[in-house]
């Protein structure tokens, strides 16, 4: 029988949640070394600072923490930053167009706080920065604008936490990102979503990567959201590359709908999305990945591959290739299926359960090797990935 | 140690095995001959148990325990072993896990006994780092199997064609390793494993020696002997001409 079930783009009112949120200051940080900590250890964010080359936390619509220990990197709320710079103005709206739908205009209307990183020219960041985006307040929307400006040369790699505190069930997360990467510069921007199982998630975002740059990012999903929607849309010009890769485990009554668009627009710039999805339980997955092939010499990849573990779960593979000069070169691997009997039964013949073998086959089909991360980053985020799936 | 009797056998609903007897006593070495698609690798999948080998008809009886109805794992538990002729690639999962997991250690951390195995079947440290089996060699793939075996250490070992494919330097070093698996250097009543290796053009026999020699043919043996003779008879005749003279002696 066949089941019909449909694509994922609920439309949420950002109306029904609520936008008064308590103030929080920096100097109480008896939540972010108490209750919260957990939390936020878990998206990658250390209130300690440790082996981090700058720090942003921002608590429902207040920004408590926003230092930097590198020379060259600068870290502030964004709204601050467009009062003191008045270039940055030219950054806002930029990547993505303020009316594009209602969350980018709830944003541009009520905007409740948000970064801004700026990485001067040349300089290269030892450690990644972490920013962080937590909602500790029930029903709250949270309206966040961040921008990223990596200049010339520069070398930036941002490790980003999304999460709600444990009690907290319901909320809306609206989350406007520009990033520019200019010419020969590096950003790896590694994204890391936590959500409780009530929280509509809707981010979205517009990369810029000028002549030569190179912009890698990493998203990982492994715990259960309402419901998720985003597709980051990354323009590179020329020599620019774009690696993404992603990497869902969706359980529950999760709605996941995510992917990005890489728009290869300046000659020779290359483009590699990855995107490794699990639905178990009632999951509803649709992965999406998109590459547009528009000047000469391009060059661009994507894989998208799904593993089934429930028969009430869905995972939609939408893979897309659009060229518009003769000279692009643009291919696809999608494959959507359970896990391999043929790899179960492998195993079992050296020694594992039949459950074990399965186990190590979810685990290694999680087990994307993350690239582009300084290797103590790439070992920590190995580390989270593993966890959450030695819980599966 | 293992005894087959009147097996039949179907590969997804297709019979191929069609009334199979086979002994194999505790510490003998034997080879198994036959063309192309005459059953080898299913008699050894069959012997396995793996799911899409179904037993139709007879019995699989191994260290006196019939195990016609047993999981892959627990047969595996009472001591089989295979390397495999053809065996998929498991992303994600390390050569160097995979060792570790062959020897029962279920941690992600490369260990230096799975280092040292490693280095007597001449991989490198970076080899070990490559998901299991994506893009190996041939050769690479029968010395990554017989790497494997070593760490599970099994007493029935079997082997689907460790000699097809391989160089001659590789050959030499696979054929003492076969023979350390197999306790080929110890004195006869002194052997604890068993094997059963498939060959076609019985190289392995140069590097291992062997007790015994079968043929397969139509889903059976068709004739059983002595390695020599009968790797003569089937590259001089065939083998159905060697089935033939073996039945009328
Ligand atoms: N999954 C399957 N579905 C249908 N037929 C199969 C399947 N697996 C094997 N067979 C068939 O069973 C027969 C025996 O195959 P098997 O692999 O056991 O042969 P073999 O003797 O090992 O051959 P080779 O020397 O080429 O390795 C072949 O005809 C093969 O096509
Ligand atoms: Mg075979």
């Amino acid at each position: 029988m066949h089941k019909r079930v449909p694509d994922v783009v609920n439309v949420v009112n950002p109306e029904d949640y609520t936008m008064d949120a308590e103030e929080h200051v920096p100097e109480d940080r008896s939540e972010i070394e108490g209750e919260y900590k957990k939390s936020l250890l878990e998206v990658g964010y250390d209130p300690d600072g440790e082996e981090r080359s700058g720090s942003f936390l921002q608590l429902d619509h207040s920004v408590i923490c926003s230092t930097t220990v590198q020379e060259g990197i600068e870290v502030i709320d964004s709204s601050e930053a467009l009062e003191k710079y008045s270039w940055l103005s030219d950054y806002f709206w930029r990547a993505v167009a303020a009316d594009k739908d209602i969350y980018t205009k709830a944003v541009a209307e009520k905007q409740t706080g948000g970064y801004f990183v700026r990485a001067a020219p040349g300089v290269k960041s030892i450690f990644p920065l972490q920013t962080c985006l937590f909602i500790g307040k029930e029903r709250l929307s949270q309206n966040v604008h961040n921008i990223v400006i990596v200049e010339e040369g520069a070398e930036l790699h941002i490790i980003t936490g999304c999460s709600t505190a444990q009690d907290v069930r319901s909320a809306m997360h609206l989350g406007v990102s520009e990033f520019y990467v200019k010419k020969g510069a590096t950003l790896t921007y590694t994204m890391i979503h936590n959500w409780a199982p009530e929280v509509v998630v809707r981010p979205r975002s517009g990369i810029i990567v000028g002549e030569g740059g190179t912009y890698i990012n990493n998203y990982i999903l492994m715990k259960p959201v309402k419901d998720v929607q985003m597709y980051p849309v990354t323009y590179c010009g020329r020599n620019a590359r774009t690696m993404a890769q992603t990497v869902i485990h969706a359980s529950k009554d999760s709605k996941v709908d995510i992917g990005s668009k890489v728009v290869l627009e300046g000659e020779n710039s290359r483009a590699e999305l990855i995107s490794r999805s699990i639905a178990t339980d009632q999951a509803n997955v649709t992965a999406r990945g998109a590459i547009v092939g528009s000047a000469a010499g391009v060059k661009g990849h994507l894989e998208c591959i799904g593993l089934m573990l429930s028969n009430t779960a869905r995972i939609h593979s939408v893979p897309e290739l659009e060229a518009t000069v003769e000279d692009a070169e643009l291919s696809h691997e999608a494959a959507v299926g359970r896990i391999s009997e043929e790899e179960i039964a492998y195993l079992t013949a050296r020694g594992l359960s039949e459950d074990e073998a399965a186990g190590a086959i979810v685990r290694g089909f999680l087990n994307v090797d993350i690239k582009g991360l300084p290797p103590a980053l790439g070992a920590e985020v190995r580390q989270m990935i593993r966890m959450s799936a030695d819980a599966l | 140690m293992l005894e087959i009797e009147n097996l039949n056998l179907e590969v997804d609903g297709r019979p191929v095995l069609k009334g199979l007897d086979l002994i194999i006593e505790k510490g003998e070495c034997h080879v198994l001959l036959g063309p192309n698609g005459s059953g080898k690798t299913s008699l050894l999948l069959g012997i396995l148990g793996f799911p899409r080998y179904r037993v139709t008809g007879g019995k699989i009886v191994f260290n006196g325990a019939d195990i016609t109805n047993l999981t892959t794992a627990e047969r595996v538990k009472l001591g089989m072993g295979i390397a495999f002729q053809n065996p998929p690639v498991i992303r994600g999962i390390r050569l160097g896990e995979m060792v570790n997991l062959c020897r029962g250690d279920k941690s992600g951390e490369i260990t230096d006994e799975t280092r040292v195995l490693a280095k007597e079947l001449h991989f490198t440290e970076e080899f070990l780092e490559r998901d299991v089996n994506a893009g190996f060699s041939g050769g690479e793939i029968k010395r990554s199997e017989i790497l494997q075996l070593m760490a599970q250490d099994p007493n029935f070992v079997m082997l689907d064609e460790p000699d097809s494919g391989v160089d001659i330097e590789n050959m030499e070093l696979i054929g003492g390793m076969i023979g350390k698996l197999l306790h080929r250097r110890e004195r006869p009543s002194r052997r604890i494993a068993s094997g059963l290796i498939i060959t076609h053009l019985a190289t392995i026999t140069d590097y291992v020696d062997v007790d015994w020699a079968h043929v397969m043919l139509g889903g059976r043996i068709g004739c059983s002997g002595n390695p020599d003779q009968i790797i003569r008879q089937i590259s001089e005749g065939g083998y159905e001409k060697c089935i033939r003279e073996c039945q009328m002696s």
